[in-house]
């Protein structure tokens, strides 16, 4: 490298703007100790709503589904949350509804929507249960996502990153005390490092980030393989699902229907844009728009969804 | 809100440890004479004692605006070609590494169009570079917003990107006539590895490995020698222009920054399918 950029200037930049967002921003935010409106989507499961909007300081980060199970001996939290004060807020909701202790934080997946809470769950020691592969992702991204967390919310608001200190590779089982979860550690879906819960129990399937809905679904793993996963995951004879995004309880396996159309369409359409030789950028503008209108934030994140499925399917 | 959403849209998605020490998000508030005189030192040191001229109309760059995702960020660069052209430089101001890639002409291409993908570490300029045959140079510039790109991880497994290495791909795009100008897709498998992606197991740098040359020749006459660096995306791919006879053979030379040699040769036109 022949020239070297200023760096200071950028650092006092970076300083100046970072401490002047919290000052706007958090006269207006409600306690860490406020707790959650949840829905109980089945026995003992209960999950808020996120709200179909990107971080905000108005949101908190809280635009994931996050919820707890309860079981006799134990309760488990999958996701903790969007922000420190988004899991402080689950946390104070799920000490309100029951004493029963918090032995387990599932973390679904890398994405910073659905884990930045887990510092809230700290002091209950928990095992922070993962996916083998998200001590990778959480070390290449985390740090980097924290950082601009912290320039939406405000400095020190994005929350600690927690390494997972139970990590699934295949499948694993956690005991709550009458009431035995399934978990599946997923292939390269949603992200490379997904994880979904099954509760026997209740015929439940907890799948953050592999199943959205009304959400226009985000793209960061394999396209081929999220539709091979969502194949798999129908035929778990699971009759309820919660997605990470939009309403917290769905009938499954027909909540899919509408995210396969949209994967289907995406494969379908990108594929023949490189067949014809349309390139990237242009493929980016004119794949799946029949799929506009249908999805809430569609035209965020359909462009970067093409690039990823472009990316992948052109070496097929 | 200190940060504007596409930007926070690209760091969901692409994800990246911050590893430049400086920041990228703030760079669009960087005022235009930064920038200009960021790009009157990078003249100086990358074309010492050379005047860099207007683009003059004979070239032009293309890229996003906003890109959608910065680790591969597809850039066009377009040429009259009413005066010859010798060959052309792009240049990412902002990137670590700013000269990204320099290509000379060879006697079978058609220089009018070329098409790459880049990383892109922070808002920047990007400057394409035409050099006439009488030695001018005449640059043209694009300000794309991107953030990250350099340090995105290449894909989920080093391992698995490193055992497909050196696959090639070439495709040809519309229609062949013998004689007229066509352009053609290399596509190299290639994890790029610009020595800025953490490797997730022992989280240290993975070491930089990338293509630096890549040679195309076609039936034994030079369409283009491309000296690269650390910018150009993972796997990466390039369109070019080249005059086909009515048949020949395309070869393809890589050679990466540990002197592995990637070659490939491809029939011109090649086996119509079915």
């Amino acid at each position: 490298m022949s020239v070297n950029r200023s760096l200071s200037r950028r650092d006092v930049l970076l300083g100046a703007c970072a401490c002047c967002i919290p000052k706007l921003t958090r006269a207006a935010t409600p306690p860490p100790s406020q707790t959650l409106a949840t829905d109980e989507v089945a026995s003992g499961i209960y999950f808020r709503r996120g709200v179909d909007e990107d971080a905000t300081p108005a949101n908190d980060g809280a635009i994931a589904n996050i919820g707890f199970i309860v079981g006799r001996d134990a309760v488990a939290v999958m996701d903790p949350g969007g922000s420190l004060v988004d899991g402080q807020r689950l946390r104070a909701t799920i000490r309100k509804a029951t004493s029963v202790p918090i032995r387990y934080v599932v973390m679904s997946h890398v994405h910073p929507d659905h884990i930045f809470g887990a510092g809230a769950f700290t002091e209950d020691k928990p095992e922070f249960v993962g996916h083998a592969l998200l001590p990778n992702a959480l070390a290449q991204r985390g740090e980097y996502y924290r950082l601009h967390l912290d320039q939406i919310l405000g400095t020190g608001r994005s929350g600690p990153l927690i390494t997972p200190t139970m990590l699934v590779k295949e499948q694993d089982q956690i005991d709550l005390g009458g009431r035995v979860l399934q978990i599946t550690a997923h292939g390269n879906a949603h992200t490379d490092c997904d994880l979904s819960v099954l509760d026997r129990q209740t015929g439940t399937l907890l799948l953050s980030d592999l199943l959205f809905v009304r959400r226009v679904p985000s793209l960061d793993g394999s396209l081929k393989g999220w539709l091979a996963e969502l194949t798999k995951l129908k035929s778990l004879g699971a009759r309820r699902a919660v997605p990470g995004h939009g309403p917290t309880g769905v009938e499954w396996p027909s909540a899919s229907r509408d995210l396969e159309r949209y994967l289907d369409t995406l494969q379908r359409e990108t594929r023949q844009a490189i067949a014809k030789g349309v390139d990237i950028g242009q493929a980016a503008k004119t794949v799946a728009l029949s799929e506009r209108g249908k999805w809430a934030l569609f035209d965020d994140y359909n462009g970067h969804n093409v690039t990823r499925a472009y990316k992948e399917l052109e070496w097929d | 809100m200190g940060l504007n959403k596409p930007t926070l849209l690209a760091v969901m998605l692409t994800g990246c440890a911050l590893l430049t020490g400086g920041h990228p998000v703030f760079a669009d508030e960087e005022a235009d004479q930064d920038r200009a005189a960021r790009w009157k030192q990078l003249q100086e040191s990358l074309f010492p004692h050379r005047q860099v001229l207007d683009s003059g109309g004979i070239i032009t760059v293309d890229a996003p605006p906003r890109a959608l995702d910065a680790a591969l960020v597809p850039v066009e660069l377009h040429m009259t070609g009413k005066t010859a052209v010798k060959g052309v430089y792009l240049v990412i101001d902002d990137n670590p590494a700013p000269m990204a890639a320099h290509f000379v002409f060879g006697p079978t291409a058609d220089p009018r169009d070329l098409k790459l993908r880049v990383r892109v570490n922070a808002y920047t300029n990007i400057h394409a570079i035409a050099e006439t045959q009488d030695g001018q140079l005449h640059a043209a510039t694009q300000f794309v917003k991107a953030a990250g790109g350099c340090s995105a991880p290449a894909g989920p497994d080093d391992t698995a990107a490193l055992a497909d290495m050196g696959r090639m791909k070439l495709r040809l795009m519309g229609d062949f006539n013998a004689g007229k100008p066509m352009q053609a897709q290399l596509m190299i498998r290639h994890p790029n590895f610009n020595g800025m992606q953490m490797n997730q197991v022992t989280r240290y740098f993975t070491p930089a490995r990338f293509i630096r040359t890549i040679d195309a020749t076609y039936d034994g006459a030079q369409v283009f020698h491309l000296d690269a660096d650390i910018s150009l995306s993972t796997d990466p791919v390039i369109t070019f222009g080249f005059v086909p006879r009515a048949k020949g053979q395309m070869k393809v030379v890589a050679q990466d920054s540990n002197n592995a040699t990637f070659a490939h040769s491809f029939d011109v036109p090649g086996t119509p399918p079915g």
